[in-house]
């Protein structure tokens, strides 16, 4: 029975692979269809077992733990909208088979790298599998094929390998420090015990050098930049996943170091850096969203802006951290909504750039309603559950005597509802310029759906956080000193 | 003879300074290849037998014969031209890279600690900053890529100066090399290639806001 256990994992890798290896050839519609399918039945039922099956060790690199759970449960509910949108985009576009084939295979790729990274429980396996992410991530933001996603692709693979080397850079000075303090492996868990006598100097170069490494794959400030120009080239619902779950792993990254030095003398230390990244990404996004005028670009930015208050909240602590963890979930899910519409937006007026979208309540009602919707949510007004979350967080600030960040912060925040709500009433309520109404395409309002969705489980899991989601997160923070 | 060979590697780069041809950049690369080959021998002879082989095929076959081979096949199938463009000129490149390895000297020399022996971690440094000064103030987008093979010389530096206790790690950084040659390099310099006449960075400016 243990060997069925450890099994499951490595049951789930193989087929995820081999899955994605079979999209690669496949030419066929119909085989494409029922192995994205097999896929997603495979993503459900893991996240399942592995949610029934908590911190037992599987394959002995991998443990699921309540934060590797929750993330696996986020990707779970984002994918499976991904996967649709996916096939409507390709549908719309009468896509060629085989590049058809290697954008399936590649989204199957990052999904599996995705929950193979959260899942595990040591820094070299970490590692690779956030390497394997930049692999399978460029080839979803090359999939147009033109000038542009080239850009996009080169300077993604550019910045993402430069920063995962510095990761690396980082964990090989986290190993001198392990080596002084007796240990012989890079376990989170034998980290998190020997971090208290390792040596000071090593352990903060190593802080330096793996936070920033992973700032890339989170969207914080030194490396944001490679994120939203994939954000922006690479097709919608591959955008979507970029914008939640892929940045997810790059929390995950920054937030299992983070709890290892927590018992260390250094913790103070990074915190602080933790505290001036946070708020320099939520002022530079402030500075781009005000004079960002292309759609997608715009909620890229959004998305550096709320990495930043979550990071915020981290390294003010206290009721803080709880607040961050609940934000990035609930900001995983509201996010991609944007996305997905915007793949519809797209198809109306063939164009990114809010000069040429408007009255988007004449074309497309249902679509209408999700990005009205979906900017209050986002946004953090009430009912969203972001607005929870926000809330909390700058009651930490208060509580923690952080009154003038909290001053600047919440001008910030002003100036980016600002801008935001003026880009999205431009395009939902004044004409566009130049816009012909021949060809124009009827979308259909059950593409919809999902958004809706998406949104309605943002307010219900901020409003009334079912009482096993508010002890994953407790768990996760528990080993964070108070 | 580790010292001799890491001396040459740190020379290595004064001359990666000054050269200002592709072609000589791809043969120091080679080079560089080549001595790496021999730290890896000398120091990690005593670690087990698969992972010195392993280590030493990623040396001998990919930094040396592998990836200067993809880099000429780059430049020939790409007519890029020979001149590799720097912002500086040389005497400036020069003086700063010299200063980049006082510098690193420097700053090592502040670390007490037995475990890390301090040549390696002067060049390493050295390697990983020089590395950075290529991919900034080169013009085209093949000497970034050289740029950021020079960084991932001095990771491998790095890994082996920290890493004989740890061979795992030695090959995971060999991991990130195959990756970060084969696919950056191979693929996507070709691509630009393909579609751009120029193979500036200023064609690479589109995406902005």
């Amino acid at each position: 029975m243990a060997l069925f256990q450890s099994g499951i994992i490595g049951f789930y890798l193989i087929a995820a692979f081999a899955i994605s290896f079979l999209l690669f050839f496949n030419r066929n519609n119909r085989i494409n269809y029922l192995l994205t399918i097999l896929f997603m039945a495979l993503q459900c039922g893991f996240t399942w077992h592995e949610y029934n099956h908590m911190n037992t060790i599987e394959l002995v690199y991998f443990t699921p733990d309540s934060l590797a759970v929750l993330f696996l449960f986020v990707l779970s509910i984002v994918s499976i909208p991904a996967f649709y949108h996916s096939y409507v985009y390709c549908h719309s576009k009468q896509e060629n088979p085989r590049h058809r084939g290697i954008y399936f295979s590649a989204m199957v790729l990052l999904l599996t790298a995705l929950s193979a990274a959260y899942l595990s429980n040591h820094i070299a396996i970490t590692w690779i599998f956030v390497e394997i992410t930049t692999l399978s991530a460029s080839a979803l933001i090359y999939h147009r094929r033109n000038n542009r996603s080239l850009e996009g692709t080169w300077k993604y693979i550019f910045v993402c390998s430069i920063s995962i080397t510095l990761v690396f850079i980082g964990i090989l000075f986290l190993s001198v420090a392990v080596q002084q303090s007796g240990g012989t492996d890079l376990f989170y868990s034998q980290l998190y015990r020997k971090a208290a006598g390792m040596n000071v100097f090593w352990l903060k170069l190593a802080f330096l050098f793996i936070f920033t490494g992973f700032t890339s794959k989170a969207g914080l400030v030194p490396m944001y930049t490679a994120g939203i120009d994939a954000k922006d080239k690479a097709p919608s619902p591959a955008g979507a996943l970029f914008g939640s779950v892929l940045m997810n792993v790059g929390f995950i990254g920054i937030f299992r170091f983070y709890q290892i030095i927590s018992p260390t003398s250094i913790f103070p230390w990074a915190n602080k850096i933790i505290l001036i990244t946070g708020f320099l990404s939520v002022f530079v996004a402030t500075v781009y969203m005000l004079r960002v005028k292309n759609l997608k670009r715009m909620f890229a930015y959004s998305s550096v802006e709320h990495m930043g208050l979550i990071m915020v909240g981290l390294a003010v602590g206290g009721i803080g951290r709880y607040a961050a963890i609940l934000h990035l979930v609930l900001h995983s899910l509201a996010k991609p909504v944007f996305f997905f519409q915007m793949g519809q937006v797209y198809r109306i007026y063939k164009s990114k750039s809010i000069y040429d979208i408007g009255d988007y309540f004449k074309y497309n009602l249902s679509g209408a309603m999700v990005f009205l919707f979906a900017f209050f949510v986002v946004t953090a007004m009430p009912p969203s559950g972001m607005f929870v979350s926000e809330f909390l967080i700058f009651r930490s600030l208060f509580e923690s005597g952080h009154i003038l960040l909290l001053v600047i912060i919440l001008l910030l925040l002003t100036m980016i509802i600002w801008a935001f709500g003026k880009n999205i009433f431009k395009i939902l309520f004044i004409k566009p310029i130049n816009f012909s109404e021949e060809n124009l395409e009827i979308i259909n309002p059950v593409e919809s759906l999902s958004q809706f969705i998406l949104l309605a489980m943002v307010i219900y899991l901020g409003l009334n956080p079912p009482k096993e989601f508010v002890n994953m997160i407790n768990d996760i923070i528990s080993n964070l000193p108070k | 003879m580790t010292n001799i060979l890491l001396i040459t590697f740190a020379i290595s780069l004064i001359f990666l300074a000054v050269s200002n041809r592709l072609s000589s950049y791809i043969t120091i690369l080679a080079f560089q290849g080549i001595l790496l080959f021999g730290i890896a021998f000398i120091e990690l002879i005593e670690i087990n037998w698969v992972n010195l082989v392993f280590v030493l095929l990623e040396t001998i076959v990919f930094k040396t014969i592998a990836i200067p081979y993809l880099l000429n096949y780059v430049v020939r199938k790409n007519s890029i031209t020979r001149d590799t463009e720097p912002y500086l000129p040389d005497f400036v490149s020069i003086v700063l890279i010299t200063t980049i390895i006082l510098g690193s000297f420097l700053l090592s020399n502040t670390i007490h600690d037995p475990n890390v022996r301090k040549i390696f971690l002067v060049v390493a440094l050295s390697a990983l900053f020089t590395g950075l000064y290529i991919i900034v103030t080169r013009r085209k987008i093949i000497t970034h890529v050289m740029g950021f093979l020079v960084i991932e010389n001095g990771v491998f530096v790095l890994s082996i100066a920290v890493g004989s206790e740890m061979p795992m790690l030695v090959n995971v950084g060999i991991l990130l090399d195959i990756f970060a040659s084969v696919f950056l390099l191979g693929i996507f310099a070709n691509k630009i290639g393909d579609v751009m006449k120029e193979q500036d960075v200023e064609q690479l400016s589109n995406l902005k806001d």
